[in-house]
């Protein structure tokens, strides 16, 4: 009964385009065709129309095109002559992208007209009732669209409408977060959203707990789909305009399906059609009539009537997408979505560290003998021994052994405290070591959750994740004061140590080197090596972690690369990563060096924490950390130099790294190095202040810290270039940098 | 009083009359299924005048011929074989009875191939005066069109003016035909591995003209007397029909005249208008019809009409004349090949005009009886005692104009008894290739993955090209629609083109309503993209689409990677005419089986019918079949296609398959 959802479709599309036209009709007498629209903080314009149909739209006037196309693109009605109808397959498709561009052209009008109607950033106001958000902008496009590209969000939701009731939402929205997807909610039923049912029954919404309110119409869809685009191009450099690719890109690489809860208008309908050209089907929980033959969408593009208890279950097999969920036995749900989640002052049950408590957290080796899998001890009070609003101290300390356990491994998995244990509902985890800081709240207790349970979550997890390297795990978790005080000083001094040994690692000393390959899931060209004095663009990976995750995964996306000859030690370059290169880049990339920005950099994916780039003026580089969205003396921002050397490609002049890699002896050595820093952000430079002024020392320029100009002395290079010669900053003098 | 001139010399002949009289006795309603035909078919009878369903009742076939053992290549002859037993004996030259078949179903070869390429290249001429500016009334129409053309055999499009374009491509083009060494341009769209094969077998067309006048030298007296090295000719003559001179004549009338969509459209003689001037349009190539669309739209013309008290001119298909602008323009088609005669019977036709093939010389006869004015053409077919007005490309308007004035006076002074059929029968008509792509998935997602997919899945089981001629010896229409209902029945779906798909349009099997017909699986699909079950997409140089179909489900991928691969089959059940021979034989070159009912010239069990229904497909290639009962012939089509299931792993129900981060990963090699 495909014939009535193409009807419906067909006369939602119209409506759309019809009111689109109107509303842009109304804005360019209001404001002028020269009247500046757009999407916050974002190189991709209106990304659907940018990403489709190839137009850059910075103006109203702007607009016109796409609105004619969108009225060019509406089908004929479903008529039938003679009781015989046209194929209508066809033209529900094109008038259902007709909707979404137009829809996209109604947002950005509305952006203008209501400028605070969406509130910027990742968190909604829910005490003011500020809870849309809206577009995305590119920082959090590209911080959450990572997650798509290493798989620890394998999707999203869009949900459209309304659950029956509050409780209902919630329960689906949990399930989604179980399965680590998002959730991009949009429209309402009868005014009633699920955005808001999940505000009412107590949940946090917001991007940190991948529940995503992006409006309350249905033309907030646009939202949802515009950010799978942006990652279709910042992370799939695909070309905007070639809609197929884009499209395609879509379809086999993003798993996004959309959930129509309560009555489908002809409206909704034009969406879901519109969704279908992404290869995102529907889930309806209504009896409208199901579309089931496959094709566009992977499998079937329409099913209805799913109960609630089966929909979560139901879309993401519809979609073809494997979900594989992680069961701890913990009382409180589990996965990367309660990551963000918070717990607030008042909330809090009981608390360590953040200043207040001593508290920290150690994994060491140790013997098989003395480790028996599974143990979870806890020396000192445990939760439900001490009232509300009690502060404790903490030290959570995890012993593992196994044949193929070593030392190199122990900050690896020391690491993944932080968001284990973050995972669980109602626990909040920040910093590592010992700055951590841990907030247990009310509701996470009301439930049962113990302390106990932070050594039940590593348990399995390090099993589930590690497996490999080690055999055995046990955790000890003391909350006495004189315990962990004392164990402190034993924490502090393997801290100590473990340093030392990764500090003392270097390039020189290594023969096997890794690749990453991790992001090939969404730029299917483009290859990662990793060194000792080089770590991942992205941040994520270093050398130790690529060898873990090698010995985890023989046949994996890191593979050891054996680094073979030196062809030139200056600017970093090998031949046995040459061959691999080349061979893993399928022959467009024959050699690119490691040390260097000006002379075939490495390429660079979508994923990158910083973007390097050379100021010619200054003879020397700035960096910029995708956070900071403001304008750099590059003349482009983050999202802007991201779009134009991503996407796996060798750009003398631009290279991305990872934050970490800018105290890294080896940064742009074969440039001239760190000394060449002369501009970055005032919150990344905040961030390294400690490390940037050891390597100042070492590189033996006094106060090298305070000669690196910020956003602060100014955004182009006449700006900065003054206060460079007043600092006496040492690139100035240094051999001109274009060789 | 009879008006066919045979009548006056059988009537010297005492047994002739015998053999009428029998033939009367034989029941009309077993000459065809089509109501409207046998109306007029009964009218004629009640006139006393015979048909092409009587004469055929009334000759029988030559016994011979009809299994091909004679030979008639030089004047030794003509030699005859004993059919029954083939090897008893040879030819006066020693030609044994497979050289003997062999060659003559060459010569069908030479002959059908000559007339689609002969088409083909009038359509270039055109093309070519159009791009030069010497045909002003035609231009190019679908630029698009033009361009993907081009861009298919490597002819670059970029910020190029359409004139650059076409000129390159008119001169590429022309290579089909007259190219002596090399391979045809269309070659390139032939995927990679059938190619290979046919380099393999040495069969990859040079130029029509070469191939054409190579097999007719090879089945001269005493030249090639190797019945596998003719089969090979007459592969690679079939070919340049299929790849070049039919695939030219389809694209270039697309370019031309725009490329096809559906629409609704109407068949069957209802379509005649007793108020009007009613004008056939019976034959083959577009430009007539082209010229009698615009002719008959010039306010003089229709002010002529009214003045002699019509209210309009009516103009109506007829065999492949009238397929190509029923999917392209809209114009009904009053009916198939068999039915020119019958139709004539109305009284109500005012003038038929007629271009190339397939045109009875009966024809002219038959509409004298009925006062219908009779018009040829085109220079390479007239008929002895019609009118001539011929057809000029660079005036297209000037032989049309005359044809309706002769119109308009025939239907001021119509004497004739007018009896018009009532039967409309409306359907969907105009399936491109172009808008196969664009109906699965609009113009943004536009492919044939969503078609492969459901053969994949088992919802579509396979594809049937169902094609060609009708044949009085056989009930008109009634195998085609008997086999189509049989294939969708168990969710093939079909193809189809020329006189085989306005039998199916008169049994309304081109609605969307039809689908309930259909299986499950395939009624599915049916009603998500809206379509009906069976496709019509167009003239017998048509088939041309079909064979890009084919090569488009190789290129997407997933069954295979050789048109042979793919779970299709073709048939011609009805078939009559040479050219049916040669796309016959193009199919099975390019890898399909393909099926023919009526009758077929060979001898069972020789080594020229071994190699022609076995031998070819051992070397990789599709093969031969026939039958002529209906729903044995839609088994024979089903097994193959199961055949192809199998081979492919299509056969067991798959698992859903869930894709992981790893799987997205290596979707990138």
């Amino acid at each position: 009964m495909s014939r009535l959802v193409a009807f419906a479709a067909i006369q939602g599309a119209y409506n759309i385009v019809s009111k689109a036209e109107g509303k842009f009709k109304q804005a360019m007498d209001k404001y002028g065709p020269n009247q500046p629209i757009g999407f916050p903080n974002t190189a991709f314009y209106l990304p659907i129309i940018y990403s489709i149909l190839g137009i850059k739209i910075e103006k109203l006037g702007e607009a016109e095109p796409v609105m004619k196309r969108c009225r060019d693109l509406l089908p004929k009605h479903i008529k039938a002559e003679h009781n015989i109808h046209l194929p209508y397959l066809g033209g529900t498709l094109d008038c259902g992208m007709a909707a979404i561009l137009a829809e996209e052209v109604v947002e950005a009008i509305r952006y203008v007209e209501d400028p605070d109607f969406y509130r910027l950033g990742e968190e909604c106001d829910v005490e003011n009732k500020r809870i849309w958000l809206g577009a995305a902008d590119d920082t959090i496009m590209r911080k959450r669209g990572i997650e798509f590209v290493d798989g620890s969000a394998p999707g999203f939701a869009a949900i459209v409408g309304a659950a029956p009731d509050p409780e209902t939402a919630k329960k689906i929205a949990e399930d989604y977060q179980k399965k680590n997807l998002y959730i991009f909610m949009c429209a309402n039923q009868n005014g009633t959203s699920f955005s808001e049912q999940l505000v009412e029954a107590g949940v946090q919404i917001g991007w940190p707990t991948r529940l995503v309110p992006f409006g309350p119409d249905i033309s907030a869809a646009v939202f949802a789909l515009g950010f799978a685009n942006r990652a279709a191009m910042a992370f799939g450099g695909v070309k905007p305009g070639d809609y197929k690719t884009v499209l395609k890109y879509n379809k086999e690489r993003i798993f996004a399906f959309v959930n129509a809860f309560g009555e489908v208008n002809a409206e909704w309908a034009a969406n879901a059609a519109g969704a279908i050209n992404w290869g995102f089907p529907t889930i309806a929980d209504t009896d409208i009539p199901e579309i089931l033959p496959t094709g566009i969408c992977t499998y079937e593009h329409v099913v209805s009537s799913v109960p609630y208890d089966q929909v979560t279950a139901k879309s993401i097999e519809v979609r073809g997408l494997k979900v594989t969920i992680t069961e701890i036995p913990i009382p409180v749900s589990y996965g990367p979505a309660f990551e963000g989640e918070r717990v607030r002052r008042d909330d809090v049950y009981v608390e360590c560290g953040g200043g207040k408590t001593p508290c920290f957290e150690l994994v060491r080796i140790a013997d098989m003998d003395t480790v028996e899998d599974g143990r979870v001890e806890v020396i000192g009070p445990e939760v439900k021994d001490v009232p509300v609003g009690t502060r404790l101290p903490l030290a959570v300390v995890v012993e593992v052994a196994g044949r193929k356990m070593q030392e190199d491994y122990e900050p690896i998995l020391e690491r993944q405290v932080h968001h284990l244990v973050n995972y669980a509902q109602g626990v909040m985890h920040i910093g590592q070591r010992d700055i951590a800081w841990y907030r247990i709240g009310k509701q996470a207790v009301d439930k049962g959750f113990a302390f106990e349970h932070i050594g039940k979550i590593l348990h399995a997890k390090y099993h589930q994740d590690f497996g490999a390297i080690f055999d055995k795990c046990q955790v000890k978790i003391y909350t006495e004061e004189a315990n962990v005080r004392e164990l402190l000083s034993v924490a502090q001094h393997a801290y100590r140590i473990r340093d030392e040994r990764i500090e003392g690692m270097t390039d020189e000393g290594t023969e096997t080197y890794y690749s990453c390959t991790l992001c090939q899931s969404f730029a299917p060209t483009h290859v990662c090596v990793i060194s000792p004095e080089r770590t991942g663009l992205c941040g994520a990976y270093n050398w130790l972690d690529c060898k873990a995750s090698f010995e985890i995964n023989p046949t994996g996306p890191n593979q050891p690369i054996q680094k073979g000859d030196t062809l030139d030690p200056k600017l970093g370059n090998w031949k046995g990563v040459n061959d691999f290169v080349f061979k893993a880049s399928r022959q467009s990339i024959s050699s690119y060096n490691f040390y260097s920005l000006i002379y075939d950099p490495m390429t660079t994916c979508g994923c990158c924490e910083c973007i390097a780039a050379v100021l010619p003026m200054c003879n020397g580089i700035m960096t910029v950390n995708r956070e900071y969205a403001g304008m750099t003396p590059s003349g482009m921002k983050f999202t802007t130099l991201a779009g134009t050397i991503g996407g796996g490609n060798v750009t003398p002049g631009f290279v991305g790294h990872s934050k970490y890699n800018v105290t890294q002896r080896k940064f742009v050595l074969g440039d001239g190095g760190l000394a060449r820093l002369v501009w970055i952000p005032k919150m990344l430079k905040e961030e390294l202040r400690d490390r940037i002024i050891k390597r100042g020392d070492e590189m033996g320029i006094a106060n090298f810290y305070d000669m690196i100009a910020t956003e602060e002395q100014g955004t182009t290079e006449d700006e900065i270039y003054a206060f460079l010669e007043q600092a006496g900053h040492p690139a100035l003098t240094m051999d001109s940098i274009l060789g | 009083m009879r008006c066919t001139m045979s009548h006056d010399e059988k009537k010297e002949n005492p047994v002739s009359i015998a053999e009428e009289k029998k033939a009367k006795k034989a029941d009309l309603r077993e000459m065809t299924s089509c109501p409207s035909t046998l109306q007029m078919l009964k009218k004629l009878e009640a006139d006393g005048h015979d048909s092409v369903f009587t004469r055929a009742a009334e000759m029988k076939p030559c016994p011979i011929g009809a299994e091909s053992a004679c030979c008639k290549h030089c004047f030794m002859g003509p030699c005859r074989l004993n059919a029954k037993d083939p090897y008893a004996r040879t030819g006066v030259c020693g030609a044994t009875i497979d050289t003997i078949a062999a060659r003559n179903f060459a010569r069908n070869v030479a002959a059908g191939g000559a007339a689609h390429t002969d088409h083909g290249m009038v359509m270039l001429d055109v093309f070519r005066d159009v791009v030069n500016g010497k045909v002003a009334h035609f231009k190019v129409q679908d630029e698009d069109k033009l361009r993907n053309v081009a861009m298919s055999i490597g002819i670059p499009t970029e910020n190029r003016s359409v004139k650059d374009i076409a000129n390159d491509l008119y001169s590429e083009l022309e290579r089909t035909y007259t190219q002596v060494e090399g391979e045809i341009p269309f070659a390139k769209r032939v995927p990679p591995k059938t190619l290979e094969l046919w380099r393999k077998h040495g069969i990859v067309p040079r130029g029509a003209m070469r191939e054409i006048m190579e097999l007719m030298h090879r089945t001269h007296m005493g030249v090639d007397q190797d019945y596998n090295n003719i089969v090979r000719q007459c592969s690679r003559t079939a070919l340049a029909d299929g790849w070049g001179g039919s695939m030219v004549a389809t694209e270039i009338s697309d370019i031309l005249f725009g490329t096809p969509e559906p629409r609704v459209a109407g068949v069957n003689m209802g379509f005649l208008r007793e108020d009007q001037v009613n004008i056939l349009i019976h034959g083959h190539e577009p430009l007539l019809f082209e010229g009698m669309i615009a002719a008959s739209n010039d306010p003089a013309n229709i002010e002529l009409a009214k003045a002699a008290g019509a209210k309009g001119i009516n103009l109506l298909g007829m065999c492949c004349s009238g397929a190509e602008v029923l999917g392209r323009h809209g114009i009904p088609h009053a009916g198939n090949f068999v039915s020119a005669e019958p139709i004539i019977a109305t009284g109500a036709v005012d003038a038929i005009g007629v271009d190339v093939q397939c045109i009875m010389q009966a024809l002219p006869k038959m509409a004298d009886c009925y006062g219908t004015k009779f018009f040829t053409t085109n220079p390479r077919a007239k008929i002895e005692g019609a009118t001539h007005f011929e057809f000029h490309e660079r005036e297209p308007l000037e032989a049309p104009n005359k044809i309706i004035a002769m119109a308009v006076e025939r239907f001021r002074n119509r004497t004739a008894k007018i009896v018009i059929p009532q039967r409309q029968d409306w359907g969907v008509h105009g399936f491109s290739h172009e808008y196969v792509n664009y109906m699965l998935g609009g113009k943004f997602r536009g492919s044939y993955t969503p078609l492969n997919d459901n053969i994949i899945n088992g919802r579509i089981r396979g594809v049937a090209g169902v094609v060609g001629c009708t044949n009085p010896r056989v009930k008109q229409d009634w195998v085609h629609v008997e086999l189509v209902k049989e294939l969708i029945k168990h969710n093939v779906l079909v193809v189809q083109t020329g006189c085989s798909q306005i039998a199916l349009a008169k049994a309304g099997l081109m609605k969307p309503d039809a689908a309930v017909l259909a299986g499950e699986g395939l009624q599915e699909v049916c009603e998500t993209v809206g379509i009906p079950p069976v496709l019509s997409l167009g003239s017998c140089v048509d088939n041309s689409r079909i064979l890009i179909a084919c090569a488009e489900m190789v290129r997407i991928g997933g069954l295979g990677d050789k048109i042979s691969d793919l779970p299709v089959a073709g048939a011609a059940p009805e078939f009559m005419s040479e050219k049916a021979i040669c796309i016959g034989q193009y199919f099975v070159a390019s890898g399909v089986y393909t099926i023919f009912g009526v009758t077929f010239p060979t001898v069972e069990g020789t080594k020229f019918h071994e190699l022609l229904f076995n031998g070819l497909e051992e070397q990789g290639f599709g093969k031969w079949g026939f039958a002529t009962d209906p729903i044995e012939m839609a088994g024979m089509m089903i097994d193959h296609i199961d055949k192809k299931r199998a081979a492919l792993g299509l056969t067991e129900k798959r698992e859903r398959k869930l894709f992981s981060m790893e799987d997205r990963r290596a979707a990138a090699e």
